[in-house]
This record gives structure tokens, C-alpha cells and sequence, in this order.
């Protein structure tokens, strides 16, 4: 697998430099800045799935928002219902029957819920994946499929206004496992948790990738064919990958909603399913920093250029996707490697 | 397969887990923060109430969040133009207190979590006095926590579906009883008793056929269809199939955007017409009047608060203005003029109270009158909606709008329906 860092101890150097960049980050940012990083921390989560599916897998998966919004909507059910304690979320008695439905029921439970947020995306891609992935559907079809299924998804989000909030989503939330969300204290221990998630995964991702599946995973990718005559299965080596990306979603996604407050079908639907390949693709999706580093620089970027030209600020980022592409088609992880060819094209010359 | 991982990063990852949840501090529960008394400084320092709004110098700063970007710009680019046009008259008279005001515009890209981040960014970084905008209910509903936890004021410009009242925000156009429950009353009064509904399937329209349901029940109309489409869906056929075969004699039309385009052109190639079963719409106003195409639509009914063509002193220099400034070719409509409009009466407010404090704003909200476009306006202090007039409007060939019914005076915003007996269940049950 190739890194921006390749060798041990510009790994650990790395990650030391993360670690210290997490905990400085609360003391220079102002509370909103803090909550706004935690946001683009839990789109990385997302993107470092991606990063295992897509750039490791040759799974183009365009559909994560679907496993995201099931994490988010998971967690801000639980949210809600323990808002009301015990009673009926505000906006069931307005737009629904008042009564709280069944499959909500379960989530009363912080312990279910927090099962549920890794269980429900896990289940979800396993079925999705042994469906698709057993049967050789790959490439474009798969792309379309998991698109398909991620627009379904928000539709029946918008369908199902009287359980669900319908467009406006849920919101309005008080509490996080019984502690307000209105106290900055607790908003920066949810960006210490989002922070410390998101290393993490990152960890786990190197280690997987370090592994024989890791390297089953990329034989599957380049030669599917020669895998499966060396006697592998390489369906469940697809199916295991996108689990774990699943799984990486829905977490991003059930701390989106304590963090920003707000999940509706516009977070989940096909639009932020492409946004999230968006930073993946700019960071460089074969790299194991790529995917997070360009999903926190871009969604920052956006952020800045939406605050300085709220009018125009979108072609700003078209520019800089048409940019990346044309001349960065490895993503900004490449630049590295770039300098380093035009350097010792250099040496040649000189 | 955990087998295959290095003992190594387990240990790595359990010892990062280990230092993210040693860094963290917990803070307040939630009965702790309700069980504090107000009045108590560090609960007040929690919910966020020290306001950061500088009075001191020549200006003072508010905030407009309105969609540039995304599928709702080209209405919300609009109620961003009527809100400038205000500031800068408010300017060129003087300010407000004597102080100019200094305008921060924000894009809220069409997205609910996007407006309520940028609310919250023009509240707690530029620290405005109050902030104007929003269009779509999904995104009121996604800043109202905002503006309550931050202690903020919103003027929201876009008529809605009711059921709500924050003291947080104020809502300058229209609730049901002063826009949907008057394009009730008209067809009931020319005769309507078979009535079929067609909305986008969103939140709005869904509570107003809720509302509308409710009401017909009481007054003797029968809903013989209710149909939805997706957002953004263009193919009508089969509802106007439905349509046609339902027997009806007015359609109530919540679609929002493009699907009107569609709906129209459907309506019309099944050789339906106004006269026989006339379409009142809650959503189509002149600026969207030309981009279905009059052709489509001439002859069919809207019901709104104002039209441009809304005769009075007041609207001929709002219009005036508004295409001095735009082009010659722009058009007013009913949120642009509820934004103009919004933007005076926190002027008035302010003026009244003495203060651009939030708490002094809303003290001496109630009774403000404000001489608007589309006729005098009051605010209602305990709900924070405003009285207003309702016009049911005919389209005619020039693309405007021209009153054909206009409501006795101004209606008194009643958002939760109290005063109608029909609408008890709508808001317990």
C-alpha cells in the first residue's frame, strides 16, 4: 500500500503531528471553528472507508450516505426519544399520529443504540455486498447500483414524514447520553471523541491494509480473475472491505448529529454521497492519509470560500476539482511524488 | 480476521482511545442545565446569552442567509435583492439609531445543516444584531435551535405551514389562516365541494393538506384525491389522469419548483381549463409565473399577502425602486416584499425599544405597524407573526398577478389554529 508516509517513523511522526494538531485545535479555535472541524472530522470517517473501498478495492461506492444516514438517524432517534423523555418527539405530535412507532422503540435504549450504529450499517452492507458482490457485479454497475440505493434511501426519508421528519430531518436536539448540548465543554469533548474515532480507524485501516487480507484486497482489485485461480474467493474479500467502510460511515454519521445538530435526508442523499468521494478524490484515494487529509482540507476550503464569496464560491470548488483531475489525477497525496520526478528530472538534465 | 491485525496496532489503537477519553472533560447534563434558575450567570454563560453584538461605533452589523447556490437560488437570490434594497434605503435616511447598517451575506447553499452552520457563524464570529432569511420550513427548522440556544433573532420572509411560534424568530409572511385557509373560504364561496390536492412531497405541503383536510371536513367538501411527487419530479401523467377522472371542481396545488412546469403542460395537454377546474396555488408567484410560462398557466388562481400589482402608494415606490435598481424586467412577489418589509419592522422595533438588544427587541415587538407594500402590517408580540391582508389573485397575460378577493382588513396570525373548532385535533392528536 503506498502512504504520504511510507516508512515506520514518518508514520508515527505523522500521527505524533496529528495528535498534537488534535490537541492544540481547542485552544486556538473559538467553540464554533472547533464544532465546524469535528464536522469535516466525521466526512473523513467516511472517506477513510472509501479510501479502503474504493482506493484499496476498486469498489467505486457512491452510494455511502445511505450507511452514514443510517448512523446518523439511529443516533438522533435515540436523541430524541431521550429528549422526550419517554414521552413522543415534538414533531410526531405535529406532523405524525403521536404516537411513537414501533422500530423506534428499541432506540430508547442507549445501549441498543450504540450497538445498532455499528450493527445496522454493518448487517446492511452485508447483505448488500453478498448480493452483489457473489453475483461479479462490479465497476459502473456497482457504481449505479449503490447510487440507486442511496437515492431510494433519502426518498423514503422524505416519504415518511411522520416518523421520520420528512425533509426537515431530525433536529433540535438537547441532550448526548444525558449531557447538554448547549455547554461548550461538552461540545469539545464530542470533537475530542470524533478526533480520537478518527485516528483510530486510521490505525485500524493501516493495520488491515498491512495484513493478508490487505493484500488480498489489492490482488482482488488489480486481477480479480487471478485471484479467484489461486483459489481465493475474492467476493467476500470485497464484501469484508465495504463492510468495514460501512461501518465507518455509520459511525461519521452518528457523531454528525450530536456535532452539528441536525440530520436530514440532504445529508444522506446523492449529492453528500458524492461530495464525500469528492475529498477521497482530491486527497488520493490509494493513500492511506489522502482521503482524510483532502476531505478536512477541502470541506475547510469550502467553508472559507463559501464565508469570503457567498455568491460564487461554487465555482471556486468546480475549479479546483477540474484542477486536481486534470493535472493531479493521483490527488494532492501525488504532489510529493511529482516533485520528486521533476527534481531528479532536473538531476538528469543538469 | 482480527487475527491477521499487528498486537501492535490494537495496542495503538486502544491507548489513542485511552488519551481521547482522558482528554475529555465532561461537562453539564441536561437536568442540570434545566434545573438551573435563569437568572443564574454560569447557566446563562452555558446556554450562551453573552451576546457579542458591538453597538459602540457608527455601524452595526446583520446578518442575511439566503441560498445562492443549489436548487433554491433562484428564489432565495430574490429575497437577498428586496433585503439589500431595504438596507440601503434604511442607510441612505439614516441608519437605525443613527447607526449604518453593515450587511454580512451568507450562502446557505440550499441546505437545512448549511443554514443553520451559517447562522450560527453570523451569530458567534460576526456577531450581527439579527439575521434575515431562510425560505425553505426545513431550513427554519433547522436554525430555530440555533437562535434559541445563541439567544438571536431571525426574520423569516416565507409563508409556512404553522404549528409554530419561537420567541426567537419572526415570521413576516404568511401562516395558514392568512394565505391557505383564504384560498379555502374562496372556492368555497364560488361553489367548490369536490376539492383534489397536489403537493411535492415535503413538509409543507403535507401539514397544509393536513390543515386543508380538516377543514373541508367541517364545511362540507370532499377531498376525492391526494397526490405527492418527489421534489424536482416532471412526469405527471398518471396524477393527472387521476385528476381527471376524480370528478373534481378545484385543485389545491402545494408543488413547489420545476414540477409546476410539468404539471401545467400535463394539466393542459389533458384538456383541463380554469373555468371548468380552476388550480389555486400557495407557491407561484410572478417571479415563478415566468418560468413556468404564462401560456401554461393564465387564467389560474394563487393566494398570497401581495402581488405587484397591489395598489397603493407604498407598493408603486417599493416597484419603483425595486426595478430602478434590478432592471426593468424584475418582478416583486410576496417574499420579497415580506423580506423588505422584515427588514423595517426590526428597524421600527428597534427604534421602539431604544435598544438593539434581543430581549428589549422582543418586549417592544408587540404593536409595531409598519405601512408595507402590501398594506399596513402589525406584529403580534406573543406569537411573533404579523396581521396581514390576503389577496386570491388571478394570473393574467402579462405574467402578473391581480387581485380578485381580498380578505376584510388585515387577518390576525393565528398559527396554531385556536380559533377554529375544525382544527383541535390537528395539533394534540
Amino acid at each position: 500500500m503506498k502512504l504520504v508516509w511510507q516508512s515506520k517513523w514518518t508514520l508515527w511522526a505523522g500521527l505524533a503531528v496529528a495528535v498534537i494538531a488534535v490537541v492544540l485545535a481547542p485552544l486556538l479555535l473559538n467553540d464554533f471553528r472547533l464544532a465546524l472541524l469535528a464536522k469535516y472530522l466525521c466526512y473523513a470517517m467516511v472517506a477513510v472507508g472509501i479510501g479502503l473501498a474504493w482506493g484499496q478495492g476498486g469498489m467505486l461506492t457512491l452510494g455511502q450516505g445511505l450507511f452514514f444516514g443510517l448512523g446518523g438517524y439511529i443516533m438522533a432517534m435515540h436523541m430524541k426519544l431521550a429528549d422526550a423523555k419517554g414521552g413522543v418527539p415534538d414533531f410526531m405530535s405535529l406532523y405524525g399520529t403521536g404516537e411513537v412507532p414501533i422500530w423506534w422503540e428499541p432506540f430508547r435504549s442507549p445501549g441498543v443504540t450504540l450497538v445498532a450504529i455499528v450493527a445496522v450499517p454493518a448487517l446492511a452492507a452485508l447483505i448488500l455486498g453478498w448480493a452483489v458482490f457473489t453475483r461479479g457485479v462490479r465497476g459502473a454497475y456497482f457504481a449505479i447500483l449503490s447510487q440507486a440505493l442511496v437515492y431510494a434511501f433519502a426518498l423514503l426519508l422524505v416519504n415518511q414524514q411522520q416518523t421520520t421528519g420528512g425533509t426537515n430531518g431530525l433536529n433540535g436536539f438537547k441532550g448526548f447520553f444525558g449531557l447538554a448540548l448547549s455547554d461548550p465543554a461538552n461540545k469539545r469533548m464530542l470533537y475530542f471523541i470524533a478526533a480520537g474515532v478518527l485516528v483510530a480507524m486510521v490505525i485500524a485501516t493501516r493495520a488491515l491494509m498491512r495484513s493478508r487480507f490487505g493484500e488480498l484486497l489489492i490482488a482482488v482489485r488489480d486481477q480479480e480473475n487471478r485471484v479467484r485461480f489461486l483459489g481465493y474467493d475474492p467476493a467476500w474479500t470485497k464484501v469484508f472491505a465495504y463492510v468495514i467502510a460501512a461501518v465507518f460511515a455509520g459511525i461519521g454519521g452518528a457523531l454528525f448529529v450530536p456535532i452539528v445538530g441536525i440530520i436530514s435526508p440532504a445529508n444522506v442523499g446523492v449529492t453528500p454521497s458524492i461530495l464525500f468521494l469528492a475529498g477521497v478524490v482530491i486527497g488520493g484515494r490509494t493513500t492511506l492519509l489522502g482521503p482524510v487529509l483532502g476531505t478536512i482540507g477541502l470541506r475547510f476550503v469550502e467553508t472559507q470560500l463559501s464565508e469570503t464569496y457567498p455568491a460564487f464560491w461554487t465555482y471556486f470548488q468546480g475549479a479546483l476539482f477540474i484542477l486536481v483531475i486534470c493535472f493531479l489525477p493521483q490527488g494532492m497525496a501525488s504532489i510529493g511524488t511529482w516533485l520528486k520526478w521533476l527534481r531528479r528530472r532536473r538531476e538528469v538534465t543538469a | 480476521m482480527f487475527a491477521l491485525l499487528e498486537k501492535k496496532s490494537i495496542v495503538a489503537v486502544l491507548s489513542l482511545a485511552a488519551l481521547a477519553l482522558s482528554l475529555t472533560a465532561c461537562g453539564a447534563s441536561v437536568d442540570e442545565i434545566s434545573a438551573e434558575p435563569t437568572g443564574d450567570t454560569s447557566a446563562a454563560d452555558i446556554a450562551g446569552a453573552a451576546s457579542c453584538v458591538d453597538t459602540s461605533g457608527s455601524s452595526v452589523k446583520i446578518g442575511f442567509v439566503n441560498s445562492l447556490s443549489g436548487t433554491m437560488a433562484i428564489s432565495e437570490k430574490t429575497v437577498s435583492n428586496s433585503l439589500t434594497m431595504a438596507a440601503e434605503e434604511i442607510n441612505a435616511a439614516g441608519g437605525v439609531l443613527g447607526k449604518q447598517l453593515e450587511i454580512v451575506q451568507e450562502d446557505g447553499a440550499s441546505e437545512p445543516t448549511i443554514f443553520a452552520e451559517k447562522a450560527e457563524k453570523l451569530i458567534s464570529s460576526d456577531c450581527v444584531a439579527a439575521v434575515f432569511g431562510g425560505w425553505t420550513s426545513a431550513s427554519r427548522k433547522a436554525m430555530l435551535p440555533v437562535f434559541e440556544e445563541k439567544k438571536s433573532l431571525l426574520f423569516y420572509p416565507v409563508q409556512y405551514e404553522g404549528l409554530e411560534a419561537s420567541p426567537n424568530i419572526f415570521y413576516t409572511g404568511a401562516t395558514t389562516n392568512q394565505q391557505i385557509l383564504p384560498g379555502m373560504d374562496y372556492l368555497k364561496s364560488i361553489g367548490v365541494t369536490k376539492l383534489f390536492l397536489v403537493g411535492s412531497d415535503y413538509v409543507f405541503p403535507r401539514t397544509a393538506n393536513k390543515e386543508i383536510v380538516a377543514y373541508s371536513g367541517a364545511n362540507g367538501i370532499e377531498i376525492v384525491g391526494e397526490e405527492y411527487a418527489p421534489l424536482g419530479h416532471t412526469d405527471f401523467a398518471t396524477i393527472v389522469n387521476k385528476l381527471k377522472s376524480s370528478g373534481a371542481d378545484a385543485v389545491f396545488n402545494t408543488l413547489n419548483g420545476d414540477s409546476n412546469v410539468a404539471f401545467f403542460k400535463e394539466y393542459n395537454n389533458a384538456g383541463l381549463k380554469a373555468a371548468d377546474m380552476p388550480v389555486i396555488s400557495v407557491s407561484i408567484a410572478e417571479e415563478e409565473v415566468g418560468g413556468i410560462g404564462v401560456e401554461n398557466i393564465v387564467g389560474q388562481l394563487t393566494a398570497w399577502n401581495y402581488y405587484q400589482t397591489v395598489e397603493s402608494a407604498d407598493n408603486e415606490k417599493f416597484v419603483a425602486a425595486f426595478k430602478a435598481k434590478y432592471g426593468a424586467s424584475s418582478v416583486t412577489s410576496d417574499p420579497m416584499e415580506a423580506a423588505y418589509t422584515s427588514l423595517y419592522l426590526w428597524k421600527l422595533m428597534v427604534e421602539k425599544a431604544g435598544s438593539f438588544e434581543v430581549a428589549a427587541i422582543q418586549a417592544a415587538a408587540d404593536g409595531v405597524e409598519f405601512n408595507a407594500p402590501e398594506g399596513k402590517v402589525v406584529v403580534n408580540g406573543e406569537n411573533h407573526h404579523i396581521a396581514k391582508t390576503a389577496y386570491i389573485g388571478e394570473i393574467r397575460e402579462d405574467g402578473l398577478i391581480y387581485a380578485i378577493w381580498t380578505s376584510d382588513g388585515a387577518i390576525e396570525p393565528d398559527p396554531f389554529l385556536t380559533n377554529y373548532p375544525w382544527a383541535a385535533g390537528l395539533t394534540e392528536s
